[in-house]
């Protein structure tokens, strides 16, 4: 039989009343000492000092950088070969899950004169009709798309590819930034995400769910589809586009969610 | 005088106590998360007898509207529950220790003895080495149950980028729901270890916190050891 190398000590002895109340109470001691470090440090993270309020909020400081640190780790498993697993269009949902109208509240929304702004690196912004993105190259996704709240629900959507929408207007130094934001046309929602997920070739502008024009509480008239994303990053009614090499506004990391968020 | 046996190990002693507070940091972080798509029951030809979890047990945990909280703390104490149990593990394959915890050709039936035994139907108690053989098939069972929530909990946490380890869970859903049920499991093993360990009594329990434990008072006795158990 091995030999066990933790085991230098014959495992049976004599020893006397002395040296065995003395092994006891030091053992029970470190126990007891180990007990309290860890109630202590339990008490000390629930009360320790809360992030400054900036890009992430609403969580504390160690919690934080777990979460960030989480995201450096994980984000080098992240290739664009690795896609969502994809479903025949007959297994999507009929009714499609509405779980969120914040940032299309308003009654004063028109889709007919709804243009979508793109905030170029030169700082002019370019403006695109539903009728130009329609003219794109189509892409169709059924998917499985995952909440953050733990739900999932197979969807069938339509749209244009993020990275075919960069290529054909000419967008290729705002897509060599590394972060993107999205925001609905009255900023009350609005998402930030890593340039990566987005050229995802499965991200989608989408202007269809079940092969119609998205309605109302679907995000009319575009919005997005992120597969590599929980539900959350998945901005309906998109107003606005814009780029930067540090991470922008998301709505949910302001309450204390990761900004990563990935899948 | 007193005759001592060297029982357990440091390193297992470590790893078994910080697993429980990391186990408990865990589980609590996760039923925040799980309160937030709480669709658990337990229905049998369409009648429900329970449903995970009744308002007042949420209630009076203080579950509700903590989502984003409970994920924080399960993505920042899933690394040392993976830590510590891949420490323990390693342990036990480098030090040989598995031999006296997997089970072998008769535990199944010593078990099935131990069991009658403890429930106060059998007097005799099979042979007892180190483990018996009811704790052995405990004892390797926690080890499987160990790398089971590191398993379908990746599955559901990174399910894209590690798409295969989904497919091996069955899918999305499917992995969210025995990485549940493993968590069940857990609870249901932690109330049984802890009834088994005060019929054990006192040299039993202070051997998993000192290491030792006391087999004979009288200098003269003679001790038997057992295979697994000769002195060096």
């Amino acid at each position: 039989m091995m030999k066990n190398p933790f085991k230098r000590n014959a495992a049976i002895k004599q020893v006397t009343r002395q040296q065995l109340n003395r092994r006891s109470f030091l053992a029970f001691t470190t126990f007891a000492g180990m007990g309290a470090l860890v109630y202590g440090g339990w008490h000390w993270l629930n009360n320790s000092a809360q992030e400054a309020s900036g890009i992430t909020a609403g969580r504390n400081k160690l919690l934080r950088k777990a979460l960030d640190q989480n995201e450096l780790i994980l984000r080098n498993a992240f290739s664009n070969k690795h896609l969502v697993k994809t479903y025949p269009q007959s297994m999507a949902a009929k009714n499609v899950r509405v779980n969120s109208d914040i940032g299309m509240k308003g009654n004063n929304f028109d889709a007919a004169t709804w243009l979508l702004a793109v905030n170029k690196k030169d700082g002019t912004q370019l403006k695109v009709s539903l009728k130009d993105i329609m003219t794109l190259p189509k892409t169709e996704i059924t998917f499985d798309f995952k909440c953050v709240e733990g739900w999932d629900q197979i969807s069938y959507w339509g749209g244009v590819k993020f990275s075919d929408f960069i290529t054909h207007y000419n967008l290729q130094q705002e897509a060599a930034m590394q972060y993107v934001g999205m925001a609905t046309p009255d900023g009350e929602y609005y998402v930030g995400m890593d340039m990566e997920s987005v050229m995802h070739p499965q991200t989608l502008l989408a202007y269809e769910v079940n092969a119609q024009l998205l309605p109302m509480q679907h995000g009319q008239p575009l919005r997005l589809i992120v597969p590599v994303k929980y539900g959350i990053k998945n901005l309906k009614r998109i107003g606005s586009i814009s780029f930067s090499n540090k991470r922008l506004p998301d709505y949910w990391a302001e309450q204390g969610y990761d900004y990563y968020s990935g899948l | 005088m007193k005759v001592i046996r060297e029982k357990h190990s440091l390193v297992m002693r470590w790893t078994h106590w910080l697993n429980f507070p990391i186990l408990l940091v865990m589980i609590w972080s996760g039923m925040l998360i799980y309160w937030a798509n709480d669709v658990y029951t337990i229905t049998i030809f369409s009648h429900r007898f329970f449903q995970f979890f009744p308002a007042w047990f949420n209630k009076m945990l203080d579950i509700p509207f903590r989502l984003a909280e409970g994920m924080a703390l399960h993505f920042f104490f899933m690394w040392f529950f993976a830590i510590n149990g891949l420490l323990y593990f390693l342990y036990t394959v480098i030090s040989g220790e598995w031999r006296q915890s997997i089970p072998n050709r008769h535990s199944f039936k010593e078990a099935w003895q131990v069991l009658l035994h403890d429930l106060h139907i059998r007097k005799m108690l099979p042979p007892q080495n180190k483990y018996n053989a009811a704790q052995r098939i405990a004892y390797t069972s926690i080890i499987v149950m160990g790398f089971g929530p590191l398993v379908t909990g990746l599955a559901i946490y990174k399910p894209v980028q590690f798409y295969w380890l989904t497919w091996l869970c069955g899918g999305y859903t499917i992995a969210r729901i025995e990485h549940f049920i493993l968590t069940i499991g857990y609870v249901l093993f932690f109330i049984i270890h802890v009834v088994q360990v005060a019929i054990a009594g006192w040299n039993n329990f202070r051997s998993v916190v000192s290491g030792y434990e006391v087999i004979s008072n009288d200098k003269t006795a003679t001790v038997k050891t057992t295979d697994d158990e000769k002195p060096l």
